[in-house]
């Protein structure tokens, strides 16, 4: 299996090739081991967590989130990524990401576990010296050290390499002095390790730092009140005169902003994980509540409307996920390929991660915007008591919201996704070109009325997801053509784009592993993961051609617009489903496990 | 500390578990546990070839509710056994329980070896860590055949509960009715 999952294609080639389902890694293959890992974190948050939702939220004790962390580390759950020469546990990505995904239903936990494993710890695990990762990954691996991520500063949030912290190097060269603002530090409060990013001296470049608290200097404002995840420390941080010794300098001098953006990478393929793990454990709740809660004599979960939104949630959270692992395990058979020619582990972990960051991009996207959609129906299904802040709704609507703009606001990874399939293009590290011509000259020619004669399971569907893929290579291919340098002044059309490949990726990539799952366990066990991908695609296929005219409309005119409208509507086209009939049926199977169980 | 089990393959992901625990190695009987005198017999079995000092087990299970096995283990390897054992401490070649009974707790000292039907709070709920469920891995989990049993009870029928009938209103100023129904068909009072 792990041999012949290394064909998958590489980052962002989803839009020009086809990939075959048993080249993709999904979560039903998951190992007794790696599920015992995620029985320890559900059974964390059941034993530690959720009894104390309230009193982590008040804030009032310092000491609780820290001493739950320090739980945590001492189960091993701040240590699966770090090798275990580091005193971590070494595991692969996709069991990092199934931690992720399991805390993910833990709330402000799950947001100081994520921001500390995740963007505190990795820097120094994929740029820090031989030195540095021996004096630190330890500590984080274990939970003795506490660590935050500071990039963000007043005036610069997604525009992040514009900050105006500055280090500068002191009169013996032995200490880098850094003053400047950080804002937003998740973990701030309690935290003994922080990753600074600032500007040497006048760097164009961001460099990044290891800061110990006890370095001094350091200061902080009270924390702040927030929407959501109020029990997670989120501070600014001020740094005054802070002396650094030279030898705490993460990577290169001027490499600040590429760590910076490389752990994103993992930051946002990661939250997209931890989303899903949120959702579903929103579906649980509120299917268990539909099935509760009686009105004109019968649960309300035997009402089509409330059928249509629990059947709708767990379809876009069973899409998330197929994606999510997907994209996991092509970063970890990449690093593997990597390691395997020569280089260096953390050199080939962000050269890995780096490969699949348009896909990273959109499962951060896709993951909150899930989880938003879901949490949305969640107040719904409960009602007036879904508003009501002693439900469980409450917290679940507020925390999800900040999802689509941390680790990168939601439209800065729309922009980034098209941007860095672009990019790639022009380097000639994808080839857009030649099937962009290839559509071109498609929509000139006759359409192709073939019947469908191949009646494999998915054939039709297959062919639906490669006229998808043309869907995109149009729109986007003449919007290319239209601005050329200036598309990036067009950020309308942009996202426009970015939702049609968003769509194509986590549509194909649901319809591989119910492929795959349909192999293993045969057609009748996978019914309603069959109707999930059929349903899946049908929605995905409309979101498309809206998007597709959305942005063809706006800038097309004449005949180019009623040709690219006209192939739009072939590239579109799908046989109808029966969505209310099969919406029921995935519906009643979640309300007949009162769960999320697929 | 050796884990037995009388399952089938399902119930190795709970082994592991155990194992991850801290158990050092499992024995999984591979059968269905058809009933208390067949797991019984399972038990005793291997325990006449390990020689342990402690056999400890629920006080029933959660499925069949019999609460009969850790007795007949007893019986059939001439051990002591006690149930429901709430708590428990080992010093030396003594075993110090406290069993709740009837309006109060019982203390009371057992020598080894012994068998024990235990039952919350006996002990904390452990979470396996990561180093736990690494080293399950490696740990050896036996499968072995049961040895034959004389079938002794057969299933005739399971039936399930009758179906939760729909609440009745009476109103305030028709008590005796009320009190009626109660007595003659809730048959409460």
């Amino acid at each position: 299996m792990e041999a012949v999952a290394k064909k998958a294609v590489k980052g962002g080639e989803f839009l020009i090739k086809e990939t075959e389902a048993q080249h993709i890694f999904i979560p039903e293959e998951f190992t007794e081991e790696q599920r015992m890992v995620a029985q320890t974190c559900e059974d964390f948050l059941a034993k530690e967590v959720f009894p104390r939702l309230d009193e982590i939220d008040s804030m009032k004790n310092p000491d609780l989130m820290p001493s739950l962390m320090d739980k945590a580390g001492e189960l091993g759950l701040l240590g699966t990524s770090i090798p275990e020469s580091y005193g971590g546990f070494g595991m692969n990505f996709n069991t990092s990401m199934l931690v992720t995904e399991k805390i993910g239903a833990g709330h402000s936990f799950a947001v100081a576990l994520s921001a500390h494993t995740g963007i505190a710890t990795l820097p120094i695990l994929y740029y820090g010296s031989e030195e540095q990762k021996a004096k630190y990954l330890p500590g984080l691996a274990s939970g003795e050290l506490k660590g935050a991520y500071c990039l963000t500063e007043p005036d610069s949030g997604s525009d992040a390499n514009s900050g105006k912290s500055k280090a500068v190097l002191n009169a013996d060269g032995r200490h880098y002095i850094i003053n400047g603002q950080k804002m937003w530090i998740t973990n701030g409060g309690f935290a003994d390790i922080y990753i600074v990013f600032a500007k040497i001296a006048d760097d164009k470049n961001l460099s990044a730092f290891i800061v110990e608290r006890g370095f001094g200097g350091i200061t902080m404002n009270e924390e702040e009140k927030k929407m959501g995840i109020k029990g997670s420390s989120t501070r600014q941080v001020f740094f005054n005169d802070c002396h650094v010794p030279v030898e705490n300098l993460l990577s290169d001098r001027g490499n600040g902003f590429k760590i910076a953006v490389n752990i994103l990478n993992i930051g946002r393929i990661k939250l997209g994980a931890s989303a899903v793990g949120a959702s579903k454990k929103v579906i649980d709740q509120a299917v268990n509540y539909a099935s509760e809660r009686k009105q004109f004599g019968t649960s309300i979960s035997g009402f089509g409307a409330i059928k249509y939104k629990i059947g709708e949630m767990a379809t876009k959270v069973y899409a998330s996920e197929s994606a999510s692992y997907r994209v996991g395990q092509d970063i970890e058979d990449t690093i593997e390929a990597l390691m395997e020619g020569g280089m260096p582990e953390g050199e080939a972990k962000l050269k890995g991660t780096e490969q699949f960051a348009i896909e990273c991009a959109i499962m951060k996207v896709h993951g909150s915007e899930t989880l938003d959609y879901v949490v949305d129906e969640g107040v719904q299904i409960y009602g007036g008591m879904g508003y009501s802040a002693d439900a469980p709704m409450d917290r679940a609507y507020r925390d999800a919201r900040i999802n689509r703009i941390f680790e990168g606001t939601n439209e800065i990874n729309r922009l980034l996704s098209v941007d860095m399939v672009l990019k790639r293009a022009m380097k000639g590290e994808l080839d857009l070109m030649g099937p962009a011509m290839g559509v071109q000259k498609e929509i000139m020619s006759i359409p192709d009325f073939g019947a469908d004669e191949d009646d494999a399971l998915f054939a039709a569907e297959k062919k639906v997801l490669r006229n998808l893929k043309k869907a995109v290579l149009m729109v986007a291919g003449a919007a290319v053509q239209k601005f050329a340098m200036k598309l990036s002044e067009e950020q309308e059309i942009i996202m426009d784009i970015a939702d049609m490949m968003m769509e194509v990726y986590v549509a194909e990539s649901t319809l591989l592993r119910t492929e795959k799952l349909t192999g293993m366990r045969g057609e009748e066990a996978c019914a309603r993961q069959i109707d999930m991908a059929k349903l899946y695609l049908n929605d995905a296929v409309e979101r498309i051609g809206m998007h597709g005219r959305n942005a063809i409309n706006s800038f097309a005119e004449g005949d180019e617009q009623r040709v690219m409208l006209m192939g739009l509507k072939r590239f579109t086209k799908i046989a109808p489903i029966n969505a209310k009939e099969t919406r029921r049926r995935i519906a009643r199977h979640v309300i007949g496990e009162n769960a999320y169980a697929f | 500390m050796t884990v037995v089990n009388v399952g089938e393959s399902d119930t190795e992901p709970t082994i592991r578990k155990a194992l991850a625990i801290g158990a050092d190695d499992a024995i999984r009987v591979n059968a269905y546990p058809s009933d208390a005198f067949f797991v019984a017999t399972q038990i005793a079995e291997i325990a006449r070839k390990n020689n342990y000092d402690l056999i400890l087990m629920g006080r029933e299970s959660i499925d069949f509710n019999g609460g009969q096995v850790h007795g007949l283990v007893g019986e059939m390897l001439g051990l002591p056994s006690v149930s429901p054992v709430m708590q428990l401490d080992v010093e030396g070649d003594t075993v110090k329980m406290a069993r709740e009974i009837e309006g109060g707790k019982e203390s009371l000292e057992v020598k080894l070896p012994l068998v024990a039907g235990c039952q919350e709070p006996i002990a904390e709920w452990k979470i396996p860590n990561m180093r736990g469920i690494m080293s399950a891995r490696t740990k050896p989990l036996q499968v072995i055949d049961p040895v034959g049993v004389e079938e002794s009870t057969v299933v005739t029928q399971f039936e399930l509960p009758p179906p939760k009938g729909s609440v009745k209103m009476i109103p305030a100023e028709r008590a005796e009715e009320l009190i009626a129904l109660l007595k003659n068909e809730a048959k409460v009072l």
